[in-house]
């Protein structure tokens, strides 16, 4: 694909240098190359280029409108869906590049789990909710084994002693914490590889926030996470990596508590230090 | 003090005013039903609802025929209407920026102003004239073109009520577009088409024009499509322009079936759109 020649200069590839007091670089699960965005005319995304670790949390942060949003929902290709965008660059996934002609958009999205700002609970109990991905994906061979994995999912999502005695009534009369934790739930179901959490505490109280970082805490185990958050202690509490993202750009990307304590861009130092943002 | 005093006299009337307007709004209806159930009422009986039409002359007879004539005649159209209507809604809601789409939605909206009486000669044409016969079926295609755009466009609206993040959440587990839709979109939306659906039906059971050349009417009892079929509004329409005082005490009689048909169409709407939505909420 053809890149255009961006006014400001293209950001290095940027990775954490590899410090002896440094724990070791987790492999690369995605890899992004050059990566433009566009809505329309406007380009929302300029020349990100980042590699981010299995197995770990990579938070995103940043001010509103600096991209990071957009940036990981090129992560699944849910920006597909609007009409009038456009990318550029690769975002390779175990090395394969997801925006190659030939992938399978609905394949993807199995293995990128998506949790979103605001919670989204189908319209459905409870139980049919964490069953959807199953059944849509043929997971479940007879109703024990389905049973048995939205039991499952709803345990790694902390949720089940919550839900457990009330799995058939409407997941709408849950609180907002436990509607966001059925959707966690939801997307863990069908086993992603990677979870991508857009500001998924955004809309809930201090004590439900408390029980989404516990939990992102420890699906990091399992899953590749990477999250949107506009809260920096959040950032800070929850994850491994951080990227900084302004206007588009990514300024900074390297180990959490470095970027936080030793910004090396003075970008960064002023919005970690709360002077703009 | 005094612009304090000033304002509040002015909000109470324009609260007056607006009471006055739904008062006034209401009159009519009240006045329809009050007349339609005065005039009615005495009429029905039994025979009403058991018999067909006594010869002209003859006092009693009732319009059994012309009852289950309406609701077949309106019940064919539902069947060619509903589901032409939901899917192009879906359509419209779905692919809402494309040309096709904004097409559909002019054609729709043009259809909906399109005179009756028109829809009636159309589907003379359509329906009748190629089998040389006046049939239910031709009847029913005429109702079934009124009740598209109703349809069409109320699946429209509501789908588009239904928010974005439920489509992504749907599609970020893997569902494809069309999965996505019938699965959580239409759900989620069905209550209100469901609405819209009985609406449209009442709506067009009440009309006359578009069954004068269609359906026709028939003396006797039939339930056969490919016949002439009475239906009710045109059955209260040949009995009131009839100089019989006995049609005319039967049409009030009819209108008044009419009436209540359309009236539990829409209050059984009403009832169900609010379970379901209860149910959907789980409160």
């Amino acid at each position: 694909m053809s890149v255009d020649v961006p006014a400001v200069p293209r950001t290095p590839a940027l990775r954490v240098p590899a410090g002896p007091s440094r724990q070791a670089e987790p492999p690369t699960k995605i890899a992004v190359r050059d990566l433009n965005f566009y809505y329309g005319a406007k380009r929302a995304l300029d020349a990100i280029s980042v590699d981010l670790g299995a197995n770990i949390v990579t938070a995103f942060i940043g001010p509103s409108g600096c991209g990071k949003s957009t940036f990981l929902r090129t992560l699944n290709r849910m920006n597909d869906i609007i009409a009038g965008t456009r990318v550029e660059g690769e975002v390779l996934i175990d090395g394969r590049n997801i925006y190659a002609p030939a992938t399978d958009v609905v394949a993807l999205r199995r293995r990128v789990g998506m949790v979103f700002q605001k919670s989204n609970p189908f319209p459905k109990s409870i139980f049919e909710n964490v069953a959807y991905g199953l059944r849509l994906n043929g997971m479940a061979r007879g109703r024990a084994e389905l049973h048995g994995r939205v039991e499952e999912s709803l345990r790694a999502a902390a949720i089940w002693d919550e839900v457990k005695d009330r799995l058939h009534e409407s997941a709408l009369a849950l609180s907002g914490g436990q509607q966001q934790r059925l959707c966690i739930a939801r997307a863990l179901a069908i086993k992603p590889e990677i979870l991508l959490m857009d500001e998924p505490a955004s809309a809930l109280d201090p004590i439900a926030t408390q029980r989404i970082e516990e939990l992102v805490y420890h699906l990091k185990r399992d899953y590749t996470i990477v999250i949107v958050t506009h809260n920096m202690q959040q950032a800070a509490r929850v994850s491994d990596r951080t990227a900084f993202f302004w206007l588009g750009r990514l300024v900074e990307y390297g180990a959490t508590d470095r970027l936080f304590t030793n910004p090396r861009e003075k970008l960064t130092e002023d919005y970690v230090t709360g002077r703009f943002g | 003090m005094m612009r304090d005093r000033r304002r509040r006299v002015v909000s109470h009337a324009i609260v007056l005013l607006c009471g006055a307007a739904v008062v006034f709004a209401l009159i009519p209806l009240a006045l329809v039903l009050f007349y339609v159930v005065s005039q009615g009422i005495g009429s029905l009986n039994r025979e009403f609802f058991t018999h067909t039409p006594a010869p002209p002359g003859e006092l009693g007879g009732g319009m059994a025929n012309a009852i289950v004539g309406s609701l077949l005649v309106t019940g064919i159209g539902a069947v060619f209407a509903i589901p032409v209507g939901l899917l192009a809604g879906i359509y419209a809601a779905e692919y809402s920026g494309t040309r096709l789409a904004s097409s559909v939605r002019f054609a729709a909206d043009t259809l909906n102003g399109v005179p009756s009486i028109v829809i009636g000669v159309f589907a003379y044409g359509l329906a009748v004239l190629p089998f040389h016969r006046f049939s239910a079926l031709a009847g029913g295609v005429a109702l079934g073109v009124m009740m598209l755009p109703l349809i069409m466009r109320t699946t429209e609206e509501l789908l588009k009520l239904v928010p974005t993040t439920l489509r992504e959440g749907a599609l970020a587990l893997g569902a494809t577009r069309a999965r996505a839709v019938f699965s959580v979109v239409v759900p989620a939306a069905l209550p209100g088409i469901l609405t819209g659906i009985l609406l449209a039906f009442a709506r067009v059971a009440g009309e006359t024009a578009p069954l004068l050349f269609t359906a026709l009417n028939n003396q006797y009892f039939s339930t056969d499509v490919r016949q002439p079929i009475s239906t009710l509004t045109v059955q209260v329409f040949n009995y009131a322009i009839s100089p019989y005082a006995d049609w005319h005490r039967q049409a009030w009689a009819g209108a008044l079936v009419l009436v209540t048909i359309v009236l539990t169409c829409s209050l059984v709407a009403r009832f169900a759109t609010a379970r379901l939505e209860r149910m959907h909420r789980g409160a």
